[in-house]
């Protein structure tokens, strides 16, 4: 089985699912003959075309408006928009259209759409490329909203995101491109949509996270390992809908529980999965539910990137807080 | 400047200071005074338009009426511009794409959506506007569906469809960004879609002047190197004419035309407007008698002798009870159901929904 990176295995889902359903179509931004601005197409216009492998105007709304019309019309397209932080002015086609066409045709007329998108920050690019905004998506009904963490959960969403018959929001974890490699399976498989998956048990605590923020939770983990505390780390994976019962068991089972996210704290998604705890797990709780997060501040320019973004030791004092008593 | 106020008389051409502009871009006419085209729609056609007119007059009527009695919600009326949406619809092939905006009722229910649904829609229950015919349910924000029209004509050209897209929009529509992305889409792509922009003068209470400052909607098809026609809204064998050649140069693989059918809204917005508050009866009076697309197309078919008084007559009495039955149908649909609003949001209910649903219908409500 070959090891790959999160870019290896989603250019190689994509080559497959190309080869696999003459429907698949990637439309975007320099996704041809460049291939993407993280390679995520690479060798995918060379292989099926212009017209399956479409370099589009630079309009995101008219990019997502097209798209919209393409899946209902029959074919299976896939967006790339370039960056999160350049997603907004196609909000209008996902929260007007792309959400509610099955609503308000009453199942008549769907949207079978995936659009991928590089997210999140840590990287050091330019301002308003790093947003992590998928709280304006997971409030939409109608939307679906994935997130991977690992090279292997990426290629197995994106199968599944590409089967879905309604819009699915892929999120790219820009600092997991190329974090790390792992053995991913050939051909087709998929990873469910709407389940968690414990990235790592534990007893203690459990730090509920998504994205790149898994990555940190893990690094977290190992610490306090060293001091004998057993941290469960949960993925989330998919945010939209969100995985009620495994976050209820995690915490039920811990009866401590931190949040990770480095989107900004008010309406992020700590708030929501806190509420879903009280829910689910309230009778078993020890300590307040904690969350970390990115401040309520536009995601800054790179120079205070470090300053914004949840490390080990923001997280490491909420979690001592968390155990204590 | 107000292009429709200067608009005087369906024989002249109106006058603008930029006239020099304007006749590059001369109104395409059939009937009447000023025709620059021969009529090529045969007399049997040529009725069943006008009937399908005379049809569309009496349901927005009766639905204006209904209305007012609390018996359907807020109502667009497309009063004046039936000989765009009905001269329109008939052009296109069943095959073909529909993305309508919420005044397109007409050219939908050629297109095979039944005058029920309409009433259903009136009565607040979405779903009603799509179903086995090729359409989208009514884009209810402005322009927004226009890219959706040329992604519907870029899949059926992949799948090998004789088939085209066509988008419904008004004046305003034309100074959304989307209609500037569609268009430019449909531009490099060559999609064979057909944009027809129903310039009926009036954005609610907002003139066409205040929309652009170009002479002509039109024009702006040059700016994405698609080609751009102006029609005689109020003419229905034009309007059918000019959108049945543009679907053929589609179908040739000629691309894109946007289509500026000069036409004029009689009515209100909706049932909430009230347009006295912004325009004066002179200018409504102008576009009634002579200049009504219905009259138009009755006088046309009785110079060709195809029609006779009796026969007018017979007609409106059978739209009136064809749209009698349609309101009892839709009437007697029985009521909503809470199942309607979760099961539709993705093909499996999330068990988010299942447990809200069961909540609702577990409380007293």
């Amino acid at each position: 089985m070959p090891e790959q990176n999160m870019v290896q295995a989603l250019n190689t889902a994509l080559h497959e699912m190309f080869a696999d359903d003459p429907r698949v179509l990637l439309m975007g931004e320099d996704v041809g003959k460049n291939g993407g601005v993280f390679r995520v197409s690479g060798g995918l216009y060379d292989k099926f075309g212009a017209e399956r492998v479409m370099d589009t105007p630079l309009a995101e709304s008219g990019i997502i408006g097209t798209a919209i019309g393409l899946a209902v019309g029959g074919m299976r397209p896939i967006v790339e928009i370039q960056f999160m932080g350049f997603l907004y002015p196609g909000l209008d086609q996902l929260f007007s259209h792309a959400s509610r066409l099955r609503t308000r045709s009453l199942g008549q007329v769907t949207v079978p759409l995936t659009l991928r998108m590089p997210y999140g920050g840590g990287i050091r690019a330019p301002e308003q490329h790093a947003d992590s905004a998928e709280a304006y998506l997971t409030h939409t009904p109608g939307l679906k909203v994935l997130v991977p963490s690992t090279p292997y959960d990426a290629k197995g969403l994106l199968y599944a995101a590409i089967e879905d018959p309604d819009p699915v929001i892929f999120l790219e974890p820009i600092r997991c491109y190329r974090l790390g490699r792992m053995e991913v399976p050939e051909g087709r498989y998929t990873v469910p949509i709407g389940k968690a998956r414990v990235a790592r048990p534990g007893t203690d605590l459990s730090l509920i996270a998504w994205g790149a923020m898994v990555n940190l939770a893990e690094k977290v983990a190992d610490k306090f390992q060293e001091a004998g505390i057993s941290i469960e780390v949960l993925d989330l994976r998919t945010l939209a809908p969100l995985d009620k019962e495994a976050i209820g068991n995690s915490v039920a089972k811990t009866g401590r529980c931190v949040i990770l996210h480095e989107a900004p704290r008010t309406g992020g998604l700590a708030g929501e999965i806190t509420a879903l705890i009280m829910e689910t797990a309230f009778w078993d709780l020890k300590a307040p539910v904690a969350r970390v997060t990115g401040f309520d501040v536009p995601y800054p320019a790179y120079a205070w990137e470090d300053f914004y973004m949840p490390n080990v030791s923001r997280v490491s004092r909420v979690v001592t807080e968390t155990l204590k008593d | 400047m107000c292009l429709l106020r200067e608009n005087r008389g369906p024989g002249q051409q109106p006058s603008f200071k930029g006239a020099l502009i304007l006749e590059s871009w001369p109104i395409y006419r059939v009937m009447g005074d000023g025709t620059v085209a021969p009529n090529v729609v045969p007399n049997e056609l040529a009725l069943k338009i006008y009937q399908d007119m005379v049809l569309l007059r009496t349901f927005d009527e009766k639905a204006l009426n209904l209305q007012r009695q609390g018996r359907v919600g807020t109502f667009p009326p497309s009063l004046g511009q039936e000989a765009t949406e009905i001269g329109s619809a008939h052009a296109l092939s069943k095959q073909d794409w529909m993305a309508p905006s919420y005044r397109d009722h007409g050219a939908l229910y050629v297109h095979g959506v039944p005058f029920e649904n309409v009433i259903l829609f009136a009565m607040g229950r979405a779903g009603s506007l799509a179903g086995d015919v090729r359409a989208l349910p009514s884009s209810i924000p402005i322009a927004t569906h226009l890219p959706h029209a040329v992604g519907l004509a870029m899949a059926a050209r992949m799948q090998g469809e004789d088939a085209v897209a066509i988008a419904y929009f008004g004046d305003g529509g034309t100074s959304e960004g989307d209609f500037h992305e569609a268009l430019n889409f449909a531009g490099v792509f060559k999609a064979p879609v057909i944009f027809l922009c129903q310039n009926n003068g009036w954005a609610i209470s907002t003139p066409v002047s205040r929309q652009t400052g170009s002479a002509t909607l039109a024009q702006k098809a040059e700016a994405y190197g698609i080609r751009g026609r102006r029609v005689d809204g109020n003419d229905a064998l034009a309007v059918y004419q000019v959108v049945r050649e543009s679907r053929e140069r589609a179908l040739a693989g000629h691309g894109p035309t946007l289509i500026e059918a000069v036409t004029y809204r009689l009515g209100p917005h909706t049932t909430a407007d009230d347009p006295t508050r912004y325009r004066d009866t002179e200018e409504v009076g102008a576009w009634r008698g002579d200049r009504d697309p219905i009259v138009r197309l009755g006088a046309y078919l009785d110079q060709q002798g195809i029609l006779t008084a009796d026969d007018l007559e017979k007609i409106r009495v059978t739209a009136l009870e064809w749209v009698n039955q349609a309101v009892e149908a839709a009437e007697a649909m029985p009521p909503v159901t809470p199942l309607d609003m979760f099961e539709h949001v993705y093909a499996t209910m999330p068990p988010r929904l299942i447990q809200q649903l069961q909540d609702f219908e577990g409380s007293d409500r």
